[in-house]
């Protein structure tokens, strides 16, 4: 994955995912989401109609996303390919986050 | 603080690596790399070999250096691996010697026995590449499922109600209108039928990693291609199957399989898995390199004196159990199922070769058998024994099990099958399997649970096939019907196969509602197999191992053909669950040791007190609701009057307890509607003192 984009305001998180997010790439987004913590997160915002593939070390920041960035954070994903969807439903992880069309704030 | 030790202390072949620690066995993941540990001990050099996912040919190859060994375990920790694109094995040097038990071969790339994730056979019945010089694949997999506050749920042995289902089968027929038809996800979108039906338990047909295309060939009858749908033969012990999963093609069968069980938990619902620790799929001296045969035979089979497989599997080896060094790998295991996957418990097929030693001969007090009754981590699981074995020994009622270990009773099904056909002999034996089987548990001081009772499972006819059938009809397996049991003591009630005989089928509707109320009133653990809820047929065919098919697939729309059935099943798994006294743990005493005025169970004919031990279709018997669950709890009494003759009956009623009336909670002779009620809707019988029970048929009356 190229680096992704992140941005921090109002409690809302939004980072858009490009590529793959796999075990290469998720250590560095988990990284940042840590940096994050405590910082009154409301939301989780993740863009992700140009990632092409999500492996099991990807959802696992998902899922940390949604327990360890603070109290009641929802986590959305927006607009992710089939194959991702499939990937998130397959394994169980739909009651992690919210899937999206859009996101408005 | 960081550990101190998580950096490289030298290269080979361009990899920075350090020693690695021997325990845990298998892959783990370390800070900074990953830790591989492989034991063997005849080995006299290994190799680790690397590949990325799905590349035929390895990216790197690492000697273990003689100080990365201790005792006979090589283990090395190698940094900066992607363990998610991994996949590993090893080659393993040392002597070719048969006729001592080595058959090492350097050619051969083998798979981890401990390895967690196998790739190889990701999407099911997807023809693999049959020149890939490693064809099994031990990948790495992180160990930190979410489990949301699960744990297992830890139901009384007595209390449950076990369905024994194959995930595929389950869900793979497109009238079953799942997304991900035949998988682990398929399965959790019909947890509600279960649910709906009231099992608390599944026991699922193997599901670790096995290799659909063992013995795979065209059906000679049909054209069909066969597999080994059943999965009787393992590949890896420790991995769930990739193609079980819909998710197995992105390597996240952990995950999917993980989410299955905490689903069903949060349903109520145990699961217990079949392993099969008895032999694996390598075979016999013909067979294929995966694994164990060429890490350290010897350790790994059961060898005659001069180096040949024992075969008490009838599969062409013998795992050997009752080694130490097998024995641990059993444990760990077990442990690791029951630690990381929340299982509820494990039923052992073929478990009498867990209680052989290392020469084939039966053991008294087997140690494997005795670790694992005795092991903290598996305390609370149910252990449950398939107690025979394919070389002769037949161990019901005599299984070694210091008091953890139940037992599919192998004696119930007979008993109870006769006796559902009418066969007057088995009246003996179908009292004391009803009570529990004391005559085969009580003497051991086991209680009722150490009992599976079932009259159908995966092997053999399943119920509508049983009452449809007098011989198997195996001939789409392609063997000319010489495989499957000779022995089905089943009944066709009048013609073979599919009729549209009115008569013929109101009969086999009766035998299918008689045999789900034998089930429900007997004390011990009742275990039903998937679909015969449904009246669900496998065209007479009585071993499905092969049939990736419709024939062994449940079809749901069975559900609406048999409404009735599944009816049926439902209000009577109801009646069960509805009745502790149904459920006792203990043994009955046949005496009032709680002051009701009556025993806890006294046993009845066409008479009243007046019972025939042998020799009879007529039984009855009285459960007094007083001694529920040896007088722990109150529940109502209960008066079951069974008649397998061919012709009516009048029983003689005893007396309800006083201020009590006796109503009928099932009657099978009845149509929908009538044939089973609702706890507190069950209509009374008015001042009757005799019911008259029709031919074939089953009244149960509840006092109240």
């Amino acid at each position: 994955m190229s680096d992704f984009i992140a941005t921090f305001e109002n409690g809302v998180v939004k980072i858009i995912l490009e590529g793959k997010l796999d075990a290469l790439a998720a250590p560095k987004l988990a990284d940042h989401l840590k940096t994050l913590v405590g910082q009154g997160v409301s939301k989780v915002v993740f863009f992700a109609e140009k990632l092409t593939f999500i492996s099991s070390a990807g959802l696992r920041v998902i899922v940390f996303a949604k327990q360890k960035m603070g109290a009641d954070v929802s986590v959305f994903l927006i607009k992710p390919p089939q194959e991702v969807v499939d990937v998130v439903n397959m394994t169980g992880f739909e009651g992690f986050l919210q899937i999206q069309e859009t996101f408005e704030a | 603080m960081d550990r101190i030790d998580i950096f490289p202390t030298r290269e080979i072949g361009g990899f920075p690596v350090r020693a690695g620690t021997p325990l845990p066995f298998g892959a783990s993941l370390v800070p900074g790399g990953v830790n591989f540990s492989i034991f063997s001990s005849a080995a006299t050099s290994c190799d680790l070999v690397l590949f990325r996912k799905r590349e035929r040919e390895p990216f790197a190859i690492l000697p273990f250096p003689e100080d990365f060994r201790i005792g006979d375990v090589f283990s090395m920790v190698v940094f900066g691996l992607e363990e998610e694109e991994l996949e590993y094995g090893y080659r393993m040097d040392g002597p070719w010697d048969p006729e001592h038990g080595h058959r090492f071969d350097k050619g051969k790339i083998l798979m981890d026995p401990y390895a967690r994730a196998i790739g190889g056979r990701d999407v099911w019945g997807e023809d693999p590449d049959w020149s890939d010089p490693y064809p099994h694949r031990a990948r790495i997999v992180p160990d930190d499922f979410d489990w949301q506050g699960d744990r297992p749920l830890r139901l009384p042995t007595e209390d449950l109600l076990v369905y024994e289902m194959h995930v595929r089968g389950f869900t793979r027929h497109e009238s079953s209108g799942v997304k991900y038809p035949g998988t682990f996800a398929g399965m959790r979108e019909k947890i509600p039928h279960l649910k709906e039906l009231g099992v608390n338990c599944v026991e699922l047909m193997p599901i670790h990693e096995y290799d659909e295309f063992e013995n795979s060939r065209i059906s000679e009858a049909t054209g069909e291609r066969l597999l080994n749908y059943w999965g009787y033969s393992n590949v890896g012990f420790f991995a769930p199957k990739a193609g079980l999963a819909a998710s197995g093609r992105y390597s996240m069968q952990v995950d999917e399989l993980k989410t299955l069980v905490r689903n069903l938990h949060q349903e109520g619902i145990e699961v217990i898995l079949d392993v099969v620790f008895n032999h694996t799929a390598e075979g016999d001296h013909r067979g294929p390199y995966i694994s164990y045969r060429g890490l350290d035979n010897k350790t790994y089979y059961m060898l005659t004196p001069d180096g040949w497989y024992y075969n008490f599997s009838g599969c062409g080896n013998t795992l050997n159990c009752n080694n130490p060094v097998v024995r641990g790998m059993i444990l760990d295991c077990l442990r690791y199922w029951a630690s990381e996957y929340h299982i509820d418990g494990f039923r052992f097929d073929l478990a009498s070769i867990l209680g052989r030693a290392q020469n084939g001969a039966p053991m008294a007090a087997p140690p494997l058998l005795e670790s694992l009754a005795f092991d903290p981590i598996l305390s609370r699981c149910k252990l449950i024994a398939e107690a025979w074995d394919a070389g002769g020994l037949y161990q019901v009622g005599s299984f070694p099990s210091w008091g953890r270990w139940a037992e599919w009773n192998g004696k119930y099904r007979d008993d109870m099958r006769d006796f559902l056909r009418g066969e007057a002999k088995a009246a003996g034996g179908a009292i004391q399997r009803i009570m529990g089987s004391p005559d085969l548990y009580a003497h051991k001081g086991q209680g009722t649970s150490s009992s599976v009772n079932f009259l159908t499972c995966h092997d053999g006819f399943c119920l509508m096939d049983l009452v449809s059938y007098n011989g198997k009809h195996n001939e789409a397996n392609g063997e000319n019907n010489n495989d499957g049991s000779n022995d089905n003591a089943s009944w066709n009630c009048g013609w073979e196969g599919p009729s549209t005989d009115p008569w013929v089928n109101a009969l086999r509707l009766r035998q299918i509602k008689n045999a789900w109320t034998l089930l429900m009133v007997s004390q011990g653990i009742p275990m039903v197999l998937m679909g015969d809820e449904m009246g669900n047929t496998q065209q007479g065919n009585n071993n499905c191992y092969c049939q990736d098919s419709p024939i062994s697939w449940l079809d749901w729309t069975d559900l609406e053909r048999n409404g009735e059935i599944h009816r049926f099943a439902k209000g009577s798994v109801a009646f069960r669950m509805a009745h502790p006294v149904l459920r006792n743990s203990g043994h009955f005493q046949h005496r009032d040791y709680v002051g009701s005025g009556i025993p806890d169970i006294s046993w009845h004919g066409t008479k009243a007190w007046n019972a025939s031990w042998s020799d009879t279709l007529t039984l009855a018997f009285m459960l007094c609701g007083k001694h529920a669950k040896g007088g722990s709890v109150q529940d109502d009494t209960l008066y079951c009057a069974i008649n397998m003759h061919w012709e009516m009956h009048g029983f003689e009623l005893p007396d309800p307890p006083p201020g009590t009336r006796w109503h009928v909670a099932i009657n099978t002779a009845m149509g929908s509607g009538q044939d089973v009620w609702e706890s507190g809707a069950e209509p009374p019988l008015g001042d009757a003192r005799e019911i008259l029970v029709a031919d074939r048929s089953i009244m149960v009356l509840v006092a109240r």
